[in-house]
């Protein structure tokens, strides 16, 4: 068990190396760093001083090094365009994509895994068929139509929502929070909808199609010829037994939901990672999209892990043997 | 206590209704196990699953009525039919490695299972459960009951499968091929147990099985099915030992006897409709192709003190795991020509032989030759090496080993062209057509795919597409534990009929001694890795040297009838 953990933060620690050589690279080669930083009445003297002042004429290896110690350090460097760092731009954003991102997931999870287990129990009903026909017009249209077509509806049309921005926000300690408003709540809810939709499909077929295959097993079976109450059997037997391959994917699109809310960030205007990302490429603000490669690829290694951590919860066959 | 009377099942199907069973009619007292046998296809699970109320849909009962006591089983609502599932009737099923959820403990499976027919506290139940998996035999109850279900052993959890049928005192439980899952040794405390049982608490049984031999051990009445029909019914010992009808006797002759090895099985002549073959190529002309490549006859293979381990799992991180013996200085000595049986229980490490020989994993110590020559261990042993295409391998399940994208004739010369046997693509066809004849299957099969045929029939195309290779040495894995008893002797006939003709030499894996009789010329026992005895098969039979052999041949259910 701390076996598979250990062995688990140590590949992490390859992944997150990776990504932040990609990132160093980005840095380093797209462009060059003193021009960008530096404008036309510059010196060839002072860029060349800038250039031995900034260690950009150390070697290679010995750059890379010093940009991963800085990184740990928390280091990130400052921005192009803001002259701000970019430790701070990220703060500042972060909490509004985690809680765009969370909210979406808990919407995909509470509608997709109810969903999933009634049409799986009742595969040939009409309101499964229903379900299953509108949920997969869902995931073919675009996320920014849905987007759009939800603002256009709840907020011009009717007027009941907000259409852009976090609404109310609280400051606790250095989080900006939109949790605790009911005006935040209202921002909230059609951009995390919006980012929902697709998982909560996903996992309602997911769920879906595990919990036919499980229904059919034999322990299913047995538990039957045993008169184990319906209900016990769907949720307690069938449903845990259906979980184990349903949370791998859960927690891969989690990762994928924060990493590409970019798309549905920017329909709404919500201030989140996303959309500073987009800020950063239109002003080749090549330092903010470093930093944001590696926020992400944590985010998708954190996630990663918990999912690994939760198997074990859930599926006592993979804990070490014990004494049999 | 149950009565069956007139049962009908059908599925209704676009073409008509299938029926399944057919006017079956049986009657079960308290304490009586009574048993259905009969083959694949037969009806026996289908019966059970009308029983209990749990027909897969679409089937449903057509006719007939089934009483449990005073209770009409066809007239009850799904949920007191529910109810009534466990409390009354309940189920044993035959694997016991999926039959039990493996994310809930052993304890709360049981005690859920009482509390759904009983209002009774979580620790009364508790207490009961302890009760009753000391009863049926897991010491330190108490302690295991927190475990989960695959931190048991296959007999164990069969055990628990049979505490979970029992908890809740049921009139009758169906058990539905309970042993067939299980070593000789494990099956045979199983199905003491479930004699005991139906003595002590007065339980009935039905027992469905394909295996006479089970039959013959515990069961007092039997019903023999065909074809969702009843053949015959009587007391166990009267239908086996005095069998009228004449299917019981064909089924009977059919089963390899533990007692005496018998040339050939008799089988009901098989109805396949000889087509001839496109290219006018017959058995015979296949025969004379191989004998053209087996001139020098069957290789022989010694294998000497060949040690295999495997990397065990890691449960620290400072120390090295312990590496898990599968064989421990194995010495073996097959002669040319003959047939060497390969018994063990599962676990025993004769599947690894057979992957040692074929070059699948390597030994780490020992030495093996074929035919004189040594023979390299996997890693050594290049891919174009002369053994890849002299050793040739039957596996045990057919449904698995062919591939099922490719049609027979693919299938049967890809040993033609890989082995550079045959340049010619025409003529690769003639002589695979021909060696169809020869395994006997008709000639125009060639152009089919594997899921066109039976168990029986894709065994054949196993063994046509080994000695397509030109082997001298044949290698079986379990060729016919899959199978049904007939088709087994079917399948037998032809190894015997083959290895007669063409001196083949053949390594026989199986862990059913009586198969195990009727092929082979030598014999070596396999427990845990080692070699516990080998000697010739005639001897081995009558006198054992070791205590284990000895075991075994006594826990094997023979029909003493």
């Amino acid at each position: 068990m701390v076996y598979f953990i250990l062995k688990r933060l140590f590949q992490s620690i390859f992944v997150m190396l990776a990504v932040a050589f990609l990132s160093f690279s980005l840095f380093r080669f797209v462009g060059d760093p003193v021009s960008q930083m530096t404008g036309v009445e510059t010196t060839v003297e002072d860029r060349e001083r800038l250039r031995e002042e900034l260690g950009l004429n150390d070697p290679f290896l010995f750059q890379f090094a010093r940009f991963t110690g800085d990184l740990l350090q928390g280091d990130f460097g400052y921005s192009y365009r803001t002259r701000q760092p970019v430790a701070e731009m990220i703060a500042d954003r972060i909490p509004a994509t985690l809680e765009l991102g969370t909210v979406a997931l808990i919407i995909s999870l509470l509608v997709g895994i109810p969903a999933g287990v009634y049409t799986a129990l009742n595969p040939r009903g009409f309101v499964t068929q229903s379900i299953l026909l509108t949920t997969l017009v869902g995931v073919s249209i675009p996320t920014f139509v849905i987007g759009i077509m939800l603002i256009f509806l709840f907020g011009v049309q009717l007027g009941w929502l907000p259409t852009f921005g976090r609404g109310g926000t609280v400051q606790i300690g250095g989080w900006t929070s939109s949790l605790f408003t009911v005006e935040g709540w209202r921002a909230l809810i059609l951009p995390a909808f919006t980012l929902g939709v697709y998982q909560l499909t996903l996992t309602m077929r997911l769920v879906r199609a595990e919990m036919m295959e499980v229904m059919r097993s034999d322990y299913i079976l047995f538990a039957t010829a045993r008169g184990i109450p319906w209900r016990r059997l769907h949720f307690r037997h069938a449903l845990a037994n259906t979980m184990v391959p349903v949370i791998t994917i859960i927690g891969l699109q989690f990762g994928g939901v924060i990493a590409f809310s970019i798309v549905t960030e920017s329909v709404f205007q919500w201030p989140g990672m996303g959309l500073l990302f987009l800020e950063s490429i239109r002003f080749v603000d090549i330092p903010v999209m470093g930093v944001y490669l590696v926020v992400i690829a944590f985010f998708f290694v954190l996630v990663n892990l918990a999912v690994d951590l939760l198997y074990i919860a859930i599926d006592p066959r993979l804990r070490v043997k014990e004494a049999a | 206590m149950l009565d069956v009377q007139g049962l009908t099942v059908r599925f209704p199907s676009r073409h008509g209704d299938f029926t399944a069973i057919e006017g079956v009619s049986l009657s079960v007292n308290p304490g009586e196990i009574h048993g259905l046998v009969g083959e694949s296809g037969a009806g026996k699970s289908t019966i059970g699953a009308a029983v209990i109320g749990l027909l897969q849909p679409p089937g449903y009962i057509a006719e007939g009525t089934m009483t449990l006591g005073d209770v009409d089983l066809r007239n009850l609502t799904a949920a007191q039919a529910h109810q009534m599932r466990g409390a009354r009737i309940s189920m044993i099923f035959q694997d016991p490695q999926t039959s039990l959820n493996p994310l809930m403990t052993v304890e709360d499976q049981l005690i859920e299972t009482i509390q759904a027919h009983e209002d009774i506290s979580t620790s009364d139940a508790r207490t009961r459960a302890i009760e009753l998996l000391e009863e049926i035999g897991i010491k330190q109850a108490a302690t295991r009951i927190k475990a989960y279900p695959h931190q048991f052993s296959g007999g164990m959890r069969q055990r628990v499968v049979i505490a979970l049928a029992l908890c809740t005192n049921p009139e009758l439980i169906i058990a539905d091929e309970p042993t067939t899952a299980l070593d000789v040794a494990v099956q045979s405390q199983v199905l003491d147990l479930i004699k005991r049982l139906a003595q002590t608490r007065g339980i009935g049984f039905i027992l469905i099985t394909h295996d006479i031999g089970v039959i013959a051990q515990i069961t007092d009445n039997v019903t023999v099915l065909r074809g969702g029909k009843v053949m015959e019914h009587g007391p166990t010992e009267r239908v086996l030992r005095a069998p009228e009808h004449p299917y019981t006797k064909a089924l009977m002759d059919a089963v390899p006897r533990l007692d005496k090895r018998v040339e050939r099985f008799l089988v009901p002549e098989s109805d396949v409709v000889k087509v001839a073959s496109p290219a006018g190529l017959t058995g015979a002309d296949a025969e004379a192709w191989l004998l053209d490549g087996v001139q020098q006859g069957g290789a022989d293979l010694e294998m000497k003190d060949v040690t295999v381990r495997f990397a065990g799992t890691r449960t620290s991180l400072w120390t090295k795991p312990e590496p898990f013996v599968a064989l421990d200085s194995v010495s073996m000595q097959v002669r040319p020509g003959t047939v060497m049986g390969l018994v063990g229980e599962s676990g025993s490490g004769k599947s690894t032989m057979a992957k040692v020989i074929t070059g699948l994993v390597s030994p780490a110590e020992g030495q093996m030759t074929l035919a004189g020559d040594p023979l390299p261990a996997a890693k050594q042993r290049p891919r174009d090496h002369v053994s890849r295409r002299l050793i040739q391998m039957v596996f045990q399940d057919p449904y698995s080993s062919l591939n099922a994208r490719h049609r027979i004739g693919e299938i049967l010369s890809e040993p033609l062209w890989l082995y550079g046997l045959e340049p010619d693509a025409a003529r690769r066809r003639q002589i695979s057509a021909a060696m169809l004849d020869l395994v006997g299957l008709s000639a125009d099969s060639i152009d089919r795919y594997p899921h066109q045929f039976s168990g029986g029939q894709r065994q054949r195309i196993a063994v046509a597409r080994a000695l397509l290779a030109r082997p001298r040495f044949l290698i079986c894995d379990e060729p016919t534990s899959a199978l049904d008893v007939s088709i087994q002797a079917q399948v037998l006939n032809l190894l015997k009929d083959l290895q007669a003709r063409f001196g083949l030499t053949i390594l026989f894996i199986s862990h059913n001694l009586a198969v195990v009789r009727q092929m082979s010329d030598d014999i070596t026992v396999l427990r845990n890795g080692k070699v516990v005895e080998a000697q010739r098969s005639e001897a081995f039979f009558t006198a054992p040297k070791a205590d284990y052999a000895r075991e075994l041949l006594q826990l094997t259910p023979a029909i003493t009838f």
